[in-house]
């Protein structure tokens, strides 16, 4: 029987209002103790003093690019980022080649994940065969297979009568509706946030209209259908504002943020910083602000990274033709501890947002310290400083804004199911 | 006074004193231009690349004859930013030039920011012939130096510029240009091609139809209208546009008396301006033209550092 005692540690599970130094003591892979000073002569003991003790953290929003796009990012590699950054789970999203529509999909990245990968992956349905937006795809026997949510993410599903469709099919199956909000006529050739920078920069924008318009669509359908909808990466003061409206009036709905658009707007761009370019693209402050005061109310629900790995040669190109997105998955956990420190949030509620948080939206069953469950558990140091290098990330792609930042706080110690699955040496 | 820069990528990046150096040096260099042998040495030795990766013509002819006027070797390319698609990246494109070793790329290119990229990449002088909608410096160089020809300063002079705003780079760099010498600008154009946040690049008011921009002012900039670029959702026709953006022997009477009237070419007669004003007593148009080519050789002689100034004397 392996067994593993974690000392020390201060101990906290915003789930359970637990936050006390104590020990935790792992036998065959799930927690079987939590107690103050736990006798466990010759059993191997991490010493986790000076350390948070947390749930494994779950990042809901990942995209692994496999199969079909290895050379981004594989199923390997994007989970040892995951751990890197103090994940054991993530849940990825079906715009790889093949696209997730289909059963053999999700059993290939279920058993690739199982034997190769690093954390529990969670795969995400698409919600239209192929993402083309015209006909379900089968989301029932897709579900039975394990995609707790199902998504078209990178694109809306643009017919309003194709997502009522799918989210009235999806309920059923207690199956959640993950929305990519966009209105793409009004995005256009838009390829930042539209605003003084982008008119300055000679840049064709994007207006914030054309997130809160599918954002408010999408939260009437939900309302419609009873469905369980979950908005991905909202950018806007006007998405935070609509998301607050529904859930004040029983709307259920749920949706998350990412670390850039709480730390970063649309100045980033500044220079044609190719690393500063994704979709939703970076706001304005006033928006960032919206996201701080959406992740303090409990308006936005989780943090996830949107994690995009792309390769230099897609980056290494003028702004109009690069492509968007950031990996995340790596600097995610300093960069909401950064919010504890500005007093935008306190720890617990930092901690929530990226372990429970995130969990309930998509209904995944992690993101809790309790006896009996799966020992996925993160060891945190919230002082280390360190600085973000390209050549250190674990991600195949580098494609991050915040190479050469110095952040503060990280992982030391990943345990997936009660293995150490990435220790900081 | 010294010029520190080794590229020109945009008027945004000028100082005052940086803008007056370029306009006092094309000036000097002006009278060559009316001289029976017009050329001297002074780029001797030197190459310009012009590398045009979307149509012009104008610019690329002002370009090659300042080059080669100051007796630099000058070598033209013509690409369009298709290439890309067909393969090779810009960074590969600029990387092989580099490798023949020129002094000076004069760009033009399609993609905003694509001279910031290649003057990341590269190590020769890179200079901005146009870059998107993001800025033209040339052009607003030009424009300066036509407008302190014709009103003696550009200080405290009033200058409306009317048009597509949103997809110009002439009006980007004209307004830095413009502030930074003390004039005011005021814009108009449709609702449609009035960006958000333009009035933050400067001096800037943006008027609610054209009829106020050129009240009482000195210098009437009208722009060219896309036709080849416009959606049918920002235009409901050229007729419309002609008859609210357009300049016209009445509606100039509302600028002063001695106001000039401007266009960057290439114009749209009888959209944007109506040949009685375009062919007018106030248009100094050609006037521009033969200024670009005086101020395109001072960005090229301050660029490539050469110390003597009074070698175009010879």
């Amino acid at each position: 029987m392996s067994k593993l005692l974690i000392k020390g540690g201060r101990v906290l599970d915003p789930a359970q209002g637990l936050d006390k130094s104590c020990d935790i003591l792992v036998e065959d892979g799930r927690i079987a103790a939590i107690e103050a000073n736990i006798d466990a002569a010759g059993v191997e003991t991490i010493d986790a003093s000076g350390r948070l003790v947390t749930p494994g953290l779950v990042d809901i929003h990942v995209h692994l690019r496999d199969p079909g796009l290895e050379y981004k990012e594989d199923i390997v590699s994007g989970t040892q980022a995951a751990v890197a950054g103090g994940f054991t789970a993530v849940a990825c999203m079906p715009n790889t080649k093949p696209v997730n529509d289909s059963l053999a999909v999700t059993r290939y990245i279920l058993d690739k994940a199982a034997t190769e990968g690093h954390c529990r992956v969670f795969p995400i349905a698409s919600i239209t065969k192929g993402l083309a937006g015209d006909s379900l795809a089968e989301l029932g026997e897709l579900r039975e297979a394990g995609c707790y949510a199902a998504s078209d993410d990178g694109k809306p599903v643009a017919s309003s009568e194709m997502m009522r469709r799918a989210m009235e099919y999806a309920r059923p199956f207690d199956m959640t509706i993950v929305s990519h909000a966009e209105d793409l006529e009004l995005v256009g050739a838009g390829v930042m946030n539209e605003g003084p920078v982008a008119t300055e920069l000679g840049l064709k924008g994007i207006p914030w209209v054309a997130e809160d318009a599918a954002t408010a669509r999408d939260i009437m359908l939900a309302e419609l259908t009873g469905c369980h909808l979950h908005v991905a990466h909202v950018s806007t003061k006007g998405s935070v504002e609509l998301v607050r409206q529904a859930k004040q009036r029983g709307v259920n709905v749920t949706c998350e943020a990412t670390p850039h658009h709480f730390t970063l707007t649309d100045e980033a761009v500044r220079g044609y910083n190719t690393n500063a370019k994704m979709n939703p693209p970076l706001r304005s402050e006033q928006d960032r602000l919206a996201i701080c005061a959406g992740l303090a109310d409990g308006t936005i629900d989780a943090i996830a990274t949107d994690h995009a790995p792309h390769h230099l040669d897609e980056k290494n190109v003028e702004f109009n033709i690069a492509m968007n997105g950031i990996v995340g998955l790596e600097t995610a956990l300093p960069l909401t501890l950064q919010l504890v420190r500005d007093g935008v949030i306190d720890l617990t509620r930092a901690i929530e947002l990226l372990t429970s948080g995130p969990a309930r939206c998509l209904g995944l069953p992690v993101g809790r310290l309790e006896v009996g469950a799966a020992a996925d558990i993160t060891l945190i140091d919230p002082e280390q400083q360190w600085t973000v290098a390209a050549d250190q990330l674990h991600s195949k792609s580098k494609n991050s804004p915040f190479v050469g930042w110095s952040l503060q706080g990280g992982a030391v110690c990943t345990i997936v199911g009660g293995r150490v699955a990435f220790a900081r040496t | 006074m010294a010029f520190g820069h080794k590229h020109i990528l945009g008027i945004e990046q000028l100082s005052r004193e940086d803008i007056q150096l370029i306009l006092d040096t094309g000036d000097a260099f002006k009278e060559i231009n009316s001289r029976d042998i017009k050329k001297v040495p002074t780029l001797r030795g030197k190459t310009i690349v012009n590398a045009f990766f979307e149509a012009s013509t104008r610019t690329r002819l002002s370009f090659e004859i300042a080059g080669k006027r100051l007796s630099a070797d000058t070598v033209n390319i013509a690409g369009s930013t298709s290439s890309v698609v067909k393969g090779e990246t810009l960074e590969d494109t600029a990387k092989n030039i580099e490798a023949m070793a020129p002094d000076i790329i004069v760009i033009r290119h399609g993609h905003s920011g694509a001279p910031h990229y290649l003057a990341e990449r590269v190590g020769c002088s890179i200079v901005n012939a146009g870059d998107g909608a993001h800025e033209h410096p040339s052009q607003a160089l030009l424009d300066l130096m036509t407008i302190r020809e014709h009103k003696g300063t550009i200080e405290g002079l009033e200058v409306a510029i009317v048009g597509d705003i949103t997809h110009s780079r002439v009006a980007r760099s004209d307004i830095y240009a413009l502030t930074r010498m003390g004039a005011r600008v005021r814009l108009a154009g449709p609702g449609t091609m009035i960006p958000p946040g333009i009035e933050k690049l400067g001096n800037v008011v943006v008027c609610r139809n054209m009829l106020d921009a050129i009240d009482n002012a000195d210098v009437v900039m009208m722009l060219r209208i896309q036709l080849e670029r416009q959606s049918k959702t920002l235009l409901p026709s050229l007729r419309e546009y002609a008859r609210f953006y357009g300049l016209n022997p009445k509606n100039i009477k509302l600028a002063k008396a001695d106001a000039i009237v401007m266009h960057p070419g290439p114009m749209n007669r009888g959209v944007e301006i109506s040949s009685y004003v375009a062919d007018g007593v106030q248009n100094v148009i050609l006037d521009q033209v033969a200024n670009g080519v005086a101020v395109r050789m001072a960005l090229l002689y301050l660029v490539s550092g050469v110390e003597a100034m009074e070698t175009q004397q010879g």
